[in-house]
């Protein structure tokens, strides 16, 4: 690793974040895009979601008695009643926790 | 009107909760850094260089498998091509700000940030200095991410690898888009987007993270289709 290929690697993530902001005016984009473009959050986030349950550290699928599978459903329900974002999180990883050290332990 | 302030302050609360689960992965994104062999230096300054969680352990992982820089830098791009997306969102709320201005806030667009601040900008579409809480939630992840990361980098992994604080990744953004499970349109593409992920999960330089959104947001626009 070189700091060569962590600047071009740099330089490319900063485009990416960069090209649309500054080089694309609101015209540019018709009423339609703009009605698409309400969905990103929920037509990105799953992308992150999906494999960080679904796919352990090896590329593999998981099982489907996984302590993932649980630990998120829980975050789901807390989530969706509790709308707070630090009750989601501790729920998944406690209810994970409470299954990977109490019961499969 | 809120001043400047007050929405600097704003995004920093509105993200804060996120640090939960992005402190832990980027002590752990450091410590993998160290562990796979790599200079402690160049490590670190990939945080602040590229800026960018799991992209940064995927080029590392790359690397110390024996793949190409080429290989190791087109993927760090095409994971992180999803900013696009982002950026395009946000231009709307930021067209006012001058050539200069959004050359600099583009650097601190992040996942959390743009999910938070796109919240906030939705609802308060009025205000005049908006930019100053994505301001608030990029600066608070780009300090929390470079001392965890540094952090990792110095201390090791002194998370215990056990606790599989991992998972909190994808929790974290959970709570990003569990209230949208209210609407029927947004399940569909939420789950076209996943089951998508899934299926091009093999796909070549880690794309399915690009593909499985267009899949999804072309379903989208299939769906503003028929409810018109």
């Amino acid at each position: 690793m070189t700091l060569v290929s962590i600047i071009f690697a740099g330089i490319l993530t900063y485009f990416t974040r960069m090209t649309m902001v500054a080089l694309i005016s609101r015209d540019m984009l018709g009423d339609k895009v703009k009605a698409v473009l309400e969905y990103v959050p929920s037509a990105v986030f799953p992308a992150i979601i999906f494999p960080g349950i679904f796919i352990n550290d090896f590329g593999a699928f998981i099982e489907m008695n996984d302590p993932k599978i649980f630990g998120a459903l829980v975050a789901v329900i807390v989530g969706y009643f509790s709308k707070n974002i630090i009750a989601t999180i501790l729920a998944g990883l406690v209810s994970y926790w409470f299954l990977i050290f109490v019961i499969f332990s | 009107m809120l001043s400047k302030k007050q929405l600097f302050t704003k995004g920093m609360l509105d993200i804060s909760p996120h640090m939960l689960s992005v402190i832990p992965f980027g002590i752990i994104c450091g410590a993998i850094g160290v562990e796979l062999g790599f200079n402690p230096y160049l490590v670190y300054a990939m945080s602040f260089i590229i800026f960018g969680g799991a992209s940064q352990i995927v080029f590392l992982q790359l690397l110390s498998g024996g793949a190409s820089s080429l290989v190791a830098v087109t993927s760090v791009g095409i994971i992180n091509s999803r900013h696009l997306l982002y950026g395009a969102v946000l231009s709307e709320y930021l067209e006012k700000l001058s050539f200069i201005k959004k050359l600099l806030i583009s650097y601190v667009i992040v996942d959390q940030g743009f999910a938070e601040s796109n919240k906030f900008f939705k609802k308060n579409r009025s205000e005049e200095y908006l930019h100053y809480h994505l301001i608030g939630t990029g600066c608070t992840m780009w300090v929390c991410w470079q001392i965890a990361t540094l952090s990792g980098i110095i201390l090791g992994s002194f998370v215990p690898e056990e606790l599989g604080l991992k998972f909190a990744i994808p929790l974290t953004f959970i709570a990003i888009v569990v209230q949208d499970l209210k609407k029927i349109d947004h399940v569909i593409v939420m789950i076209t987007c996943g089951l998508s992920s899934l299926l091009f999960f093999d796909a070549p330089f880690k794309s399915y993270i690009i593909i499985s959104p267009v899949i999804a947001l072309f379903v989208a626009s299939l769906l503003l289709r028929l409810k018109k």
